[in-house]
Protein backbone atom coordinates (compact mmCIF):
# COMPACT_ATOMS: atom_id res chain seq x y z
CA UNK A 1 0.00 0.00 0.00
CA UNK A 2 1.70 3.14 -1.17
CA UNK A 3 1.02 6.66 0.01
CA UNK A 4 -0.68 7.59 -3.24
CA UNK A 5 -3.04 4.67 -3.00
CA UNK A 6 -3.90 5.74 0.52
CA UNK A 7 -4.60 9.29 -0.60
CA UNK A 8 -6.95 8.02 -3.27
CA UNK A 9 -9.01 6.77 -0.38
CA UNK A 10 -10.18 3.58 -2.07
CA UNK A 11 -9.67 1.41 0.97
CA UNK A 12 -12.70 0.75 3.09
CA UNK A 13 -14.54 -1.99 4.89
CA UNK A 14 -17.81 -3.07 3.32
CA UNK A 15 -20.12 -5.56 5.00
CA UNK A 16 -23.07 -6.82 2.96
CA UNK A 17 -25.79 -8.98 4.49
CA UNK A 18 -23.43 -10.51 7.05
CA UNK A 19 -24.91 -13.30 9.11
CA UNK A 20 -23.31 -15.54 11.71
CA UNK A 21 -25.07 -18.41 13.36
CA UNK A 22 -23.57 -20.50 16.18
CA UNK A 23 -25.78 -23.55 16.45
CA UNK A 24 -29.27 -22.09 16.87
CA UNK A 25 -28.00 -18.76 18.23
CA UNK A 26 -27.97 -15.93 15.73
CA UNK A 27 -24.99 -13.73 16.68
CA UNK A 28 -25.11 -11.40 13.67
CA UNK A 29 -28.14 -10.91 11.43
CA UNK A 30 -28.23 -9.27 7.98
CA UNK A 31 -25.60 -6.69 8.87
CA UNK A 32 -24.55 -4.21 6.17
CA UNK A 33 -22.37 -1.16 6.69
CA UNK A 34 -19.46 0.72 5.19
CA UNK A 35 -16.43 2.07 7.03
CA UNK A 36 -14.67 4.82 5.12
CA UNK A 37 -11.08 6.07 5.26
CA UNK A 38 -9.87 9.30 6.79
CA UNK A 39 -11.96 9.19 9.90
CA UNK A 40 -12.44 7.23 13.08
CA UNK A 41 -15.55 5.08 12.92
CA UNK A 42 -16.90 3.63 16.13
CA UNK A 43 -18.59 0.24 16.27
CA UNK A 44 -21.02 0.74 19.11
CA UNK A 45 -23.32 -1.67 20.85
CA UNK A 46 -23.92 -3.31 24.20
CA UNK A 47 -21.92 -6.39 25.16
CA UNK A 48 -23.12 -9.38 23.21
CA UNK A 49 -24.35 -7.29 20.28
CA UNK A 50 -22.08 -9.14 17.85
CA UNK A 51 -19.24 -6.62 17.58
CA UNK A 52 -16.38 -9.06 18.18
CA UNK A 53 -17.98 -11.67 15.95
CA UNK A 54 -18.29 -9.11 13.15
CA UNK A 55 -14.66 -8.06 13.57
CA UNK A 56 -13.56 -11.70 13.44
CA UNK A 57 -15.54 -12.12 10.22
CA UNK A 58 -13.86 -9.05 8.70
CA UNK A 59 -10.51 -10.73 9.42
CA UNK A 60 -11.56 -14.10 8.09
CA UNK A 61 -11.09 -15.69 11.52
CA UNK A 62 -14.78 -16.63 11.55
CA UNK A 63 -16.60 -17.59 8.39
CA UNK A 64 -19.93 -15.81 7.81
CA UNK A 65 -22.95 -18.11 7.61
CA UNK A 66 -24.27 -15.78 4.91
CA UNK A 67 -23.20 -12.55 3.24
CA UNK A 68 -19.68 -11.26 2.90
CA UNK A 69 -17.34 -8.55 4.03
CA UNK A 70 -14.69 -6.95 1.86
CA UNK A 71 -11.63 -5.00 2.86
CA UNK A 72 -10.21 -2.79 0.13
CA UNK A 73 -12.50 -4.44 -2.35
CA UNK A 74 -11.65 -8.07 -1.62
CA UNK A 75 -11.96 -10.67 1.07
CA UNK A 76 -9.24 -10.25 3.69
CA UNK A 77 -8.26 -13.89 3.17
CA UNK A 78 -7.25 -13.05 -0.41
CA UNK A 79 -4.94 -10.18 0.57
CA UNK A 80 -1.32 -10.73 -0.54
CA UNK A 81 0.12 -8.63 2.29
CA UNK A 82 -2.52 -8.76 5.05
CA UNK A 83 -0.46 -6.91 7.67
CA UNK A 84 -0.02 -3.93 5.36
CA UNK A 85 -3.72 -3.80 4.60
CA UNK A 86 -5.16 -4.31 8.06
CA UNK A 87 -3.69 -3.94 11.54
CA UNK A 88 -5.64 -5.76 14.19
CA UNK A 89 -6.14 -5.57 17.92
CA UNK A 90 -8.53 -8.24 19.14
CA UNK A 91 -10.35 -7.97 22.43
CA UNK A 92 -9.20 -11.25 23.90
CA UNK A 93 -5.44 -11.32 24.23
CA UNK A 94 -3.74 -13.05 21.33
CA UNK A 95 -0.19 -13.53 22.64
CA UNK A 96 1.63 -16.67 23.76
CA UNK A 97 2.28 -16.07 27.46
CA UNK A 98 5.67 -17.78 27.37
CA UNK A 99 7.20 -15.56 24.70
CA UNK A 100 8.78 -12.12 25.15
CA UNK A 101 7.09 -9.09 23.62
CA UNK A 102 10.00 -8.58 21.24
CA UNK A 103 10.00 -12.19 19.98
CA UNK A 104 6.22 -12.14 19.64
CA UNK A 105 6.38 -9.08 17.41
CA UNK A 106 9.38 -10.44 15.51
CA UNK A 107 7.53 -13.68 14.72
CA UNK A 108 4.56 -11.71 13.37
CA UNK A 109 6.84 -9.34 11.43
CA UNK A 110 8.78 -12.18 9.79
CA UNK A 111 5.67 -13.52 8.05
CA UNK A 112 5.77 -10.37 5.90
CA UNK A 113 9.51 -9.86 5.81
CA UNK A 114 9.19 -6.79 8.05
CA UNK A 115 12.55 -5.75 9.52
CA UNK A 116 13.76 -6.00 13.13
CA UNK A 117 14.21 -2.25 13.03
CA UNK A 118 10.51 -1.76 12.47
CA UNK A 119 9.83 -4.14 15.40
CA UNK A 120 12.00 -2.00 17.69
CA UNK A 121 10.33 1.11 16.34
CA UNK A 122 6.78 0.01 17.20
CA UNK A 123 7.97 -1.16 20.63
CA UNK A 124 9.25 2.37 21.27
CA UNK A 125 6.08 3.93 19.88
CA UNK A 126 3.80 2.09 22.30
CA UNK A 127 6.17 2.62 25.22
CA UNK A 128 7.14 -1.01 25.90
CA UNK A 129 10.91 -0.59 25.46
CA UNK A 130 11.71 -1.43 29.09
CA UNK A 131 9.73 -4.68 29.11
CA UNK A 132 10.30 -5.84 25.52
CA UNK A 133 12.60 -8.68 26.68
CA UNK A 134 10.15 -9.84 29.36
CA UNK A 135 7.63 -12.60 28.89
CA UNK A 136 4.19 -11.38 27.84
CA UNK A 137 2.52 -13.66 30.40
CA UNK A 138 3.54 -11.25 33.16
CA UNK A 139 2.10 -8.18 31.44
CA UNK A 140 -0.73 -6.14 32.96
CA UNK A 141 -3.89 -5.67 30.94
CA UNK A 142 -2.70 -2.22 29.88
CA UNK A 143 0.72 -3.51 28.75
CA UNK A 144 -1.05 -6.31 26.89
CA UNK A 145 -3.16 -3.71 25.06
CA UNK A 146 -0.04 -1.75 24.14
CA UNK A 147 1.58 -4.92 22.80
CA UNK A 148 -1.57 -5.60 20.77
CA UNK A 149 -1.46 -2.07 19.37
CA UNK A 150 2.22 -2.53 18.52
CA UNK A 151 1.40 -5.65 16.52
CA UNK A 152 -1.42 -3.79 14.75
CA UNK A 153 0.99 -1.02 13.69
CA UNK A 154 3.83 -3.34 12.57
CA UNK A 155 2.81 -3.44 8.93
CA UNK A 156 2.02 0.31 8.69
CA UNK A 157 -1.51 -0.73 7.67
CA UNK A 158 -4.02 1.28 5.66
CA UNK A 159 -6.83 0.05 7.88
CA UNK A 160 -6.91 -0.48 11.64
CA UNK A 161 -9.47 -2.66 13.36
CA UNK A 162 -9.43 -2.48 17.13
CA UNK A 163 -11.74 -4.31 19.50
CA UNK A 164 -12.24 -2.30 22.72
CA UNK A 165 -8.79 -0.68 22.52
CA UNK A 166 -9.09 1.43 25.69
CA UNK A 167 -9.92 -1.64 27.75
CA UNK A 168 -7.52 -1.86 30.68
CA UNK A 169 -5.49 1.21 29.74
CA UNK A 170 -4.67 3.80 32.39
CA UNK A 171 -5.87 7.41 31.85
CA UNK A 172 -2.56 8.40 30.23
CA UNK A 173 -2.78 5.39 27.94
CA UNK A 174 -6.37 6.19 27.01
CA UNK A 175 -5.42 9.75 26.02
CA UNK A 176 -2.48 8.40 24.05
CA UNK A 177 -4.58 5.93 22.09
CA UNK A 178 -7.25 8.54 21.33
CA UNK A 179 -4.75 10.92 19.82
CA UNK A 180 -2.95 8.08 18.03
CA UNK A 181 -6.19 6.92 16.39
CA UNK A 182 -7.15 10.44 15.36
CA UNK A 183 -3.67 10.96 13.88
CA UNK A 184 -3.89 7.69 11.98
CA UNK A 185 -7.27 8.69 10.56
CA UNK A 186 -5.96 12.15 9.67
CA UNK A 187 -3.26 10.42 7.60
CA UNK A 188 -6.06 8.96 5.49
CA UNK A 189 -6.26 5.55 7.12
CA UNK A 190 -9.46 3.71 7.89
CA UNK A 191 -9.89 3.36 11.65
CA UNK A 192 -12.63 1.12 13.00
CA UNK A 193 -12.89 0.53 16.71
CA UNK A 194 -15.50 -1.08 18.90
CA UNK A 195 -16.80 -0.05 22.28
CA UNK A 196 -19.86 -0.57 24.40
CA UNK A 197 -19.51 2.97 25.85
CA UNK A 198 -21.11 5.89 23.99
CA UNK A 199 -19.12 8.33 26.11
CA UNK A 200 -15.87 6.75 24.94
CA UNK A 201 -17.03 6.87 21.32
CA UNK A 202 -17.91 10.56 21.61
CA UNK A 203 -14.31 11.30 22.59
CA UNK A 204 -12.62 9.17 19.93
CA UNK A 205 -14.90 8.62 16.95
CA UNK A 206 -16.82 10.90 14.65
CA UNK A 207 -18.84 8.29 12.77
CA UNK A 208 -20.77 5.40 14.23
CA UNK A 209 -22.03 1.98 13.24
CA UNK A 210 -24.50 1.09 15.98
CA UNK A 211 -25.57 -2.52 16.52
CA UNK A 212 -27.84 -4.30 18.98
CA UNK A 213 -28.53 -8.03 19.18
CA UNK A 214 -26.57 -8.65 16.02
CA UNK A 215 -28.56 -6.22 13.89
CA UNK A 216 -27.69 -2.82 12.48
CA UNK A 217 -29.46 -0.04 14.38
CA UNK A 218 -27.91 2.97 12.71
CA UNK A 219 -25.06 4.22 10.57
CA UNK A 220 -24.73 7.74 11.86
CA UNK A 221 -22.40 10.33 13.39
CA UNK A 222 -21.75 11.17 17.01
CA UNK A 223 -23.17 14.67 16.43
CA UNK A 224 -26.44 13.31 15.04
CA UNK A 225 -26.92 11.00 17.99
CA UNK A 226 -26.52 13.85 20.44
CA UNK A 227 -28.76 16.21 18.43
CA UNK A 228 -31.44 13.59 18.01
CA UNK A 229 -31.72 12.74 21.67
CA UNK A 230 -35.00 13.64 23.41
CA UNK A 231 -34.88 17.15 24.90
CA UNK A 232 -33.75 17.60 28.45
CA UNK A 233 -36.29 18.03 31.23
CA UNK A 234 -36.22 20.73 33.93
CA UNK A 235 -36.77 19.68 37.51
CA UNK A 236 -38.95 22.23 39.39
CA UNK A 237 -39.94 22.26 43.08
CA UNK A 238 -42.68 24.67 44.16
CA UNK A 239 -45.38 24.70 46.88
CA UNK A 240 -47.75 26.08 44.20
CA UNK A 241 -47.34 23.28 41.69
CA UNK A 242 -50.96 23.32 40.44
CA UNK A 243 -50.74 27.04 39.67
CA UNK A 244 -47.37 26.73 37.95
CA UNK A 245 -48.76 23.89 35.85
CA UNK A 246 -51.49 26.19 34.49
CA UNK A 247 -49.00 28.98 33.82
CA UNK A 248 -46.65 26.70 31.85
CA UNK A 249 -49.35 24.90 29.84
CA UNK A 250 -48.99 25.36 26.09
CA UNK A 251 -48.17 23.55 22.87
CA UNK A 252 -45.04 21.41 22.95
CA UNK A 253 -44.85 21.55 26.75
CA UNK A 254 -45.15 18.48 28.93
CA UNK A 255 -45.52 18.85 32.68
CA UNK A 256 -45.40 15.78 34.87
CA UNK A 257 -45.93 15.84 38.63
CA UNK A 258 -43.42 13.50 40.23
CA UNK A 259 -44.42 14.44 43.81
CA UNK A 260 -46.88 16.86 45.47
CA UNK A 261 -44.47 19.79 45.12
CA UNK A 262 -42.30 18.57 42.24
CA UNK A 263 -42.72 18.89 38.48
CA UNK A 264 -40.69 17.64 35.51
CA UNK A 265 -41.04 20.05 32.61
CA UNK A 266 -39.99 19.49 29.02
CA UNK A 267 -40.42 21.99 26.21
CA UNK A 268 -39.45 25.03 28.30
CA UNK A 269 -35.98 26.05 29.36
CA UNK A 270 -35.16 26.77 33.00
CA UNK A 271 -34.90 30.49 32.08
CA UNK A 272 -38.41 30.51 30.61
CA UNK A 273 -39.85 28.66 33.62
CA UNK A 274 -38.19 31.00 36.11
CA UNK A 275 -39.44 34.11 34.34
CA UNK A 276 -42.99 32.74 33.92
CA UNK A 277 -43.11 31.91 37.64
CA UNK A 278 -41.95 35.40 38.58
CA UNK A 279 -44.53 37.04 36.25
CA UNK A 280 -47.31 34.97 37.88
CA UNK A 281 -45.96 35.68 41.39
CA UNK A 282 -45.22 32.02 42.12
CA UNK A 283 -42.52 30.80 44.54
CA UNK A 284 -39.85 28.38 43.32
CA UNK A 285 -37.78 26.26 45.74
CA UNK A 286 -35.72 24.57 43.10
CA UNK A 287 -35.11 24.93 39.37
CA UNK A 288 -32.66 22.38 37.91
CA UNK A 289 -32.02 21.69 34.20
CA UNK A 290 -31.21 18.00 33.73
CA UNK A 291 -28.38 17.01 31.32
CA UNK A 292 -28.97 14.52 28.53
CA UNK A 293 -26.11 12.16 29.00
CA UNK A 294 -24.49 10.54 25.99
CA UNK A 295 -25.54 7.19 27.37
CA UNK A 296 -29.18 8.42 27.43
CA UNK A 297 -28.82 9.62 23.85
CA UNK A 298 -27.52 6.20 22.92
CA UNK A 299 -30.35 4.47 24.78
CA UNK A 300 -32.88 6.66 22.93
CA UNK A 301 -31.33 5.61 19.66
CA UNK A 302 -31.31 1.91 20.47
CA UNK A 303 -34.56 1.51 22.43
CA UNK A 304 -36.88 0.75 19.50
CA UNK A 305 -34.44 -1.55 17.80
CA UNK A 306 -33.74 -3.47 20.97
CA UNK A 307 -37.44 -3.93 21.66
CA UNK A 308 -38.01 -5.05 18.10
CA UNK A 309 -35.11 -7.45 18.36
CA UNK A 310 -36.50 -8.90 21.59
CA UNK A 311 -39.86 -9.59 19.96
CA UNK A 312 -38.10 -11.07 16.95
CA UNK A 313 -36.08 -13.39 19.16
CA UNK A 314 -39.21 -14.59 20.95
CA UNK A 315 -40.97 -15.32 17.70
CA UNK A 316 -37.98 -17.33 16.55
CA UNK A 317 -37.82 -19.28 19.80
CA UNK B 1 4.08 12.52 21.54
CA UNK B 2 1.59 13.16 18.76
CA UNK B 3 4.15 14.72 16.48
CA UNK B 4 6.54 11.89 17.20
CA UNK B 5 3.91 9.32 16.27
CA UNK B 6 3.30 11.07 12.98
CA UNK B 7 6.96 10.99 12.18
CA UNK B 8 7.67 7.41 13.09
CA UNK B 9 4.72 5.61 11.60
CA UNK B 10 5.78 4.08 8.37
CA UNK B 11 9.30 5.45 8.53
CA UNK B 12 10.93 2.09 7.86
CA UNK B 13 7.98 -0.12 6.97
CA UNK B 14 8.66 -2.00 3.74
CA UNK B 15 6.68 -1.06 0.67
CA UNK B 16 5.26 -4.40 -0.31
CA UNK B 17 6.11 -7.22 2.09
CA UNK B 18 4.00 -10.14 0.99
CA UNK B 19 3.41 -13.36 2.86
CA UNK B 20 5.53 -16.18 1.46
CA UNK B 21 5.99 -19.75 2.65
CA UNK B 22 9.67 -19.02 3.34
CA UNK B 23 8.79 -16.03 5.52
CA UNK B 24 6.24 -18.05 7.46
CA UNK B 25 8.91 -20.71 7.97
CA UNK B 26 11.23 -18.09 9.44
CA UNK B 27 8.44 -16.85 11.70
CA UNK B 28 7.68 -20.36 12.95
CA UNK B 29 11.37 -20.95 13.62
CA UNK B 30 11.40 -17.83 15.79
CA UNK B 31 8.31 -19.06 17.61
CA UNK B 32 9.73 -22.53 18.21
CA UNK B 33 13.06 -21.30 19.53
CA UNK B 34 11.70 -18.44 21.65
CA UNK B 35 9.82 -20.60 24.14
CA UNK B 36 11.61 -22.01 27.15
CA UNK B 37 9.34 -25.05 27.15
CA UNK B 38 10.66 -26.02 23.69
CA UNK B 39 14.26 -25.87 24.80
CA UNK B 40 13.58 -27.85 27.97
CA UNK B 41 11.52 -30.50 26.22
CA UNK B 42 14.13 -30.99 23.50
CA UNK B 43 16.84 -31.23 26.17
CA UNK B 44 14.74 -33.82 28.03
CA UNK B 45 14.32 -35.89 24.85
CA UNK B 46 18.07 -35.80 24.30
CA UNK B 47 18.81 -36.78 27.91
CA UNK B 48 16.25 -39.64 27.90
CA UNK B 49 17.67 -41.07 24.70
CA UNK B 50 21.28 -41.01 25.85
CA UNK B 51 20.82 -42.00 29.48
CA UNK B 52 18.23 -44.74 29.07
CA UNK B 53 20.20 -46.26 26.18
CA UNK B 54 23.39 -46.27 28.23
CA UNK B 55 21.75 -47.68 31.37
CA UNK B 56 19.94 -50.49 29.52
CA UNK B 57 23.11 -51.39 27.65
CA UNK B 58 25.04 -51.54 30.91
CA UNK B 59 22.39 -53.65 32.65
CA UNK B 60 22.25 -56.02 29.68
CA UNK B 61 26.03 -56.46 29.70
CA UNK B 62 25.98 -57.25 33.42
CA UNK B 63 23.07 -59.67 33.12
CA UNK B 64 24.23 -61.41 29.91
CA UNK B 65 25.28 -64.77 31.56
CA UNK B 66 21.69 -65.25 32.77
CA UNK B 67 20.15 -64.82 29.30
CA UNK B 68 18.46 -67.88 27.71
CA UNK B 69 19.88 -69.26 24.47
CA UNK B 70 16.82 -67.96 22.57
CA UNK B 71 17.21 -64.47 24.04
CA UNK B 72 20.89 -64.47 23.12
CA UNK B 73 20.04 -65.44 19.54
CA UNK B 74 17.60 -62.58 19.02
CA UNK B 75 19.60 -60.00 21.01
CA UNK B 76 19.76 -56.69 19.16
CA UNK B 77 22.69 -54.57 20.32
CA UNK B 78 21.61 -51.58 18.22
CA UNK B 79 17.99 -51.54 19.44
CA UNK B 80 19.12 -51.95 23.06
CA UNK B 81 21.33 -48.88 22.87
CA UNK B 82 18.54 -46.89 21.18
CA UNK B 83 15.77 -47.84 23.60
CA UNK B 84 15.72 -44.36 25.14
CA UNK B 85 13.42 -43.75 22.20
CA UNK B 86 10.50 -45.08 24.25
CA UNK B 87 10.73 -42.09 26.59
CA UNK B 88 11.94 -39.58 24.01
CA UNK B 89 8.87 -40.23 21.82
CA UNK B 90 6.63 -39.11 24.67
CA UNK B 91 8.56 -35.86 25.22
CA UNK B 92 8.69 -35.09 21.49
CA UNK B 93 5.04 -36.07 21.05
CA UNK B 94 3.98 -33.64 23.79
CA UNK B 95 6.11 -30.91 22.24
CA UNK B 96 4.49 -31.55 18.86
CA UNK B 97 1.05 -31.13 20.44
CA UNK B 98 2.13 -27.92 22.18
CA UNK B 99 3.53 -26.34 19.00
CA UNK B 100 -0.07 -25.63 18.00
CA UNK B 101 -2.26 -26.32 21.05
CA UNK B 102 -0.23 -23.77 23.02
CA UNK B 103 -1.38 -21.17 20.50
CA UNK B 104 -5.01 -22.18 20.95
CA UNK B 105 -4.67 -22.13 24.75
CA UNK B 106 -3.17 -18.62 24.85
CA UNK B 107 -5.14 -17.06 21.98
CA UNK B 108 -1.95 -16.61 19.92
CA UNK B 109 -3.58 -18.59 17.11
CA UNK B 110 -5.82 -15.61 16.30
CA UNK B 111 -2.76 -13.40 15.85
CA UNK B 112 -1.07 -16.11 13.78
CA UNK B 113 -4.02 -16.74 11.47
CA UNK B 114 -4.83 -13.02 11.43
CA UNK B 115 -1.56 -12.22 9.69
CA UNK B 116 -1.57 -15.35 7.50
CA UNK B 117 -5.28 -15.62 6.71
CA UNK B 118 -4.73 -18.37 4.13
CA UNK B 119 -3.76 -20.50 7.14
CA UNK B 120 -2.21 -23.52 5.39
CA UNK B 121 1.27 -21.94 5.13
CA UNK B 122 1.21 -21.82 8.94
CA UNK B 123 0.53 -25.55 9.28
CA UNK B 124 3.15 -26.55 6.72
CA UNK B 125 5.71 -24.21 8.31
CA UNK B 126 5.04 -25.59 11.78
CA UNK B 127 5.41 -29.17 10.53
CA UNK B 128 8.59 -28.43 8.58
CA UNK B 129 10.35 -26.40 11.26
CA UNK B 130 9.42 -28.79 14.02
CA UNK B 131 10.32 -31.91 12.01
CA UNK B 132 13.71 -30.55 10.97
CA UNK B 133 14.58 -29.48 14.52
CA UNK B 134 13.48 -32.82 16.01
CA UNK B 135 15.13 -34.97 13.39
CA UNK B 136 18.43 -33.10 13.69
CA UNK B 137 18.40 -33.38 17.45
CA UNK B 138 17.33 -37.03 17.48
CA UNK B 139 20.03 -38.06 14.99
CA UNK B 140 22.62 -36.55 17.31
CA UNK B 141 20.97 -38.08 20.38
CA UNK B 142 20.81 -41.54 18.78
CA UNK B 143 24.40 -41.40 17.58
CA UNK B 144 25.56 -40.52 21.09
CA UNK B 145 23.31 -43.16 22.66
CA UNK B 146 24.49 -45.78 20.15
CA UNK B 147 28.17 -44.98 20.76
CA UNK B 148 27.80 -45.03 24.54
CA UNK B 149 25.64 -48.15 24.49
CA UNK B 150 28.07 -50.08 22.30
CA UNK B 151 30.90 -49.09 24.62
CA UNK B 152 28.93 -50.61 27.52
CA UNK B 153 28.18 -53.78 25.54
CA UNK B 154 31.77 -54.20 24.39
CA UNK B 155 32.73 -55.72 27.76
CA UNK B 156 30.82 -58.84 26.61
CA UNK B 157 31.88 -58.39 22.96
CA UNK B 158 28.22 -57.84 22.10
CA UNK B 159 28.82 -54.51 20.42
CA UNK B 160 28.19 -53.73 16.76
CA UNK B 161 29.61 -51.02 14.54
CA UNK B 162 27.73 -48.22 12.77
CA UNK B 163 29.05 -49.63 9.50
CA UNK B 164 27.52 -53.07 10.13
CA UNK B 165 24.56 -53.92 7.86
CA UNK B 166 21.32 -52.23 8.91
CA UNK B 167 22.81 -50.36 11.89
CA UNK B 168 22.94 -46.87 10.40
CA UNK B 169 19.46 -47.42 8.99
CA UNK B 170 18.22 -48.27 12.50
CA UNK B 171 19.88 -45.20 14.04
CA UNK B 172 18.36 -42.86 11.43
CA UNK B 173 15.07 -44.79 11.35
CA UNK B 174 14.63 -44.36 15.10
CA UNK B 175 15.24 -40.61 14.81
CA UNK B 176 12.71 -40.52 12.00
CA UNK B 177 10.17 -42.43 14.07
CA UNK B 178 10.46 -40.11 17.07
CA UNK B 179 10.14 -37.11 14.72
CA UNK B 180 7.10 -38.76 13.16
CA UNK B 181 5.46 -39.13 16.58
CA UNK B 182 6.11 -35.44 17.18
CA UNK B 183 4.42 -34.56 13.88
CA UNK B 184 1.55 -36.90 14.78
CA UNK B 185 1.21 -34.90 18.02
CA UNK B 186 1.18 -31.67 16.01
CA UNK B 187 -1.57 -33.01 13.75
CA UNK B 188 -3.61 -34.16 16.78
CA UNK B 189 -3.11 -30.77 18.43
CA UNK B 190 -4.42 -29.07 15.27
CA UNK B 191 -7.42 -31.41 15.08
CA UNK B 192 -8.37 -31.22 18.78
CA UNK B 193 -7.14 -27.65 19.58
CA UNK B 194 -6.77 -28.71 23.20
CA UNK B 195 -3.55 -29.74 24.93
CA UNK B 196 -4.80 -32.39 27.41
CA UNK B 197 -7.12 -33.99 24.86
CA UNK B 198 -4.43 -34.24 22.19
CA UNK B 199 -1.85 -35.64 24.65
CA UNK B 200 -4.39 -38.18 25.94
CA UNK B 201 -5.14 -39.40 22.42
CA UNK B 202 -1.45 -39.55 21.49
CA UNK B 203 -0.48 -41.48 24.63
CA UNK B 204 -3.50 -43.73 24.17
CA UNK B 205 -2.34 -44.61 20.66
CA UNK B 206 1.29 -45.13 21.71
CA UNK B 207 0.85 -46.85 25.09
CA UNK B 208 -2.67 -48.23 25.48
CA UNK B 209 -3.55 -49.49 22.00
CA UNK B 210 -0.57 -51.91 21.90
CA UNK B 211 -1.78 -53.43 25.20
CA UNK B 212 -5.31 -53.90 23.85
CA UNK B 213 -4.06 -55.43 20.60
CA UNK B 214 -1.73 -57.67 22.61
CA UNK B 215 -4.74 -59.11 24.43
CA UNK B 216 -6.48 -60.05 21.17
CA UNK B 217 -6.66 -63.71 20.07
CA UNK B 218 -3.73 -65.00 18.02
CA UNK B 219 -5.44 -64.79 14.61
CA UNK B 220 -6.04 -61.02 15.13
CA UNK B 221 -2.60 -60.26 16.54
CA UNK B 222 -1.36 -58.99 13.13
CA UNK B 223 -3.48 -55.87 13.65
CA UNK B 224 -0.56 -54.79 15.81
CA UNK B 225 1.59 -54.43 12.67
CA UNK B 226 -0.52 -51.43 11.74
CA UNK B 227 -0.02 -49.47 14.97
CA UNK B 228 2.38 -46.51 15.01
CA UNK B 229 4.16 -47.95 18.06
CA UNK B 230 5.02 -51.10 16.09
CA UNK B 231 6.52 -48.89 13.37
CA UNK B 232 9.03 -47.67 15.95
CA UNK B 233 10.11 -51.20 16.87
CA UNK B 234 10.26 -52.16 13.20
CA UNK B 235 12.42 -49.17 12.28
CA UNK B 236 14.74 -49.72 15.27
CA UNK B 237 15.44 -53.43 14.70
CA UNK B 238 18.62 -54.76 13.11
CA UNK B 239 18.20 -58.42 14.14
CA UNK B 240 14.97 -59.49 12.43
CA UNK B 241 12.42 -61.60 14.36
CA UNK B 242 9.11 -63.04 13.12
CA UNK B 243 7.26 -60.92 15.74
CA UNK B 244 7.91 -57.65 13.94
CA UNK B 245 7.15 -56.40 10.43
CA UNK B 246 10.00 -55.15 8.21
CA UNK B 247 11.46 -51.64 8.61
CA UNK B 248 9.97 -50.70 5.23
CA UNK B 249 6.54 -51.80 6.44
CA UNK B 250 7.03 -49.76 9.61
CA UNK B 251 8.00 -46.69 7.63
CA UNK B 252 4.98 -46.95 5.33
CA UNK B 253 2.57 -47.38 8.26
CA UNK B 254 4.07 -44.36 10.04
CA UNK B 255 3.86 -42.21 6.92
CA UNK B 256 0.26 -43.32 6.31
CA UNK B 257 -0.72 -42.14 9.79
CA UNK B 258 0.98 -38.80 9.16
CA UNK B 259 -0.56 -38.25 5.75
CA UNK B 260 -4.07 -39.02 6.99
CA UNK B 261 -3.90 -36.97 10.20
CA UNK B 262 -2.17 -34.01 8.53
CA UNK B 263 -4.67 -33.98 5.68
CA UNK B 264 -7.55 -33.95 8.17
CA UNK B 265 -5.79 -31.23 10.20
CA UNK B 266 -5.29 -29.10 7.07
CA UNK B 267 -8.94 -29.39 6.01
CA UNK B 268 -10.24 -28.51 9.46
CA UNK B 269 -7.74 -25.68 9.99
CA UNK B 270 -9.01 -23.97 6.86
CA UNK B 271 -12.70 -24.69 7.45
CA UNK B 272 -13.15 -24.00 11.13
CA UNK B 273 -13.53 -20.64 12.83
CA UNK B 274 -10.35 -19.67 14.66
Amino acid sequence: MTATERERGDHMIEARGLEKRYGDRLAVHDLSFTVRPGRVTGFLGPNGAGKSTTMRMILGLDRPTRGEVRVNGRRYRDAVAPMHEVGVLLEARAVHTGRTAAKHLLALAQTHGISRRRVDEVIDMVGLTDVARKRAGGFSLGMGQRLGIASALLGDPATLILDEPVNGLDPEGIRWIRSLLRDLAAEGRTVFLSSHLMSEMALTATHLVVVGRGRLIAETTVDEVIAGASPAAVHVRTPQSAALRDVLAGTGVTVTATAADTLEVTGRTSVEIGEAARAAGLVLHELTPMQVSLEDAFMDLTRDAVEYATIGAEVQA
Amino acid sequence: MTAQVNQTIGATAPAAGQVTQLRVLRSEWTKLTSLRSTVWTLAAALAFTVLLGAVLSRVTANDWPHYSAASMRTFDATATSLSGMYLAQLAIGVLGVLVISGEYATGMIRATLGVVPRRLPVLWAKVAVFAVACFGLMVVANLVAFTMGQAMLSSRHLDVALSDPGVLRAVLGTALFVTGIGVLGLALGTLLRNTPAAIAVLFGVLLVLPQIVGALPQRLARIGDYLPSTSGDALMQVVRTPDLPSPAHGLIVLLAYLVVTLAAAAVLLVRRDA
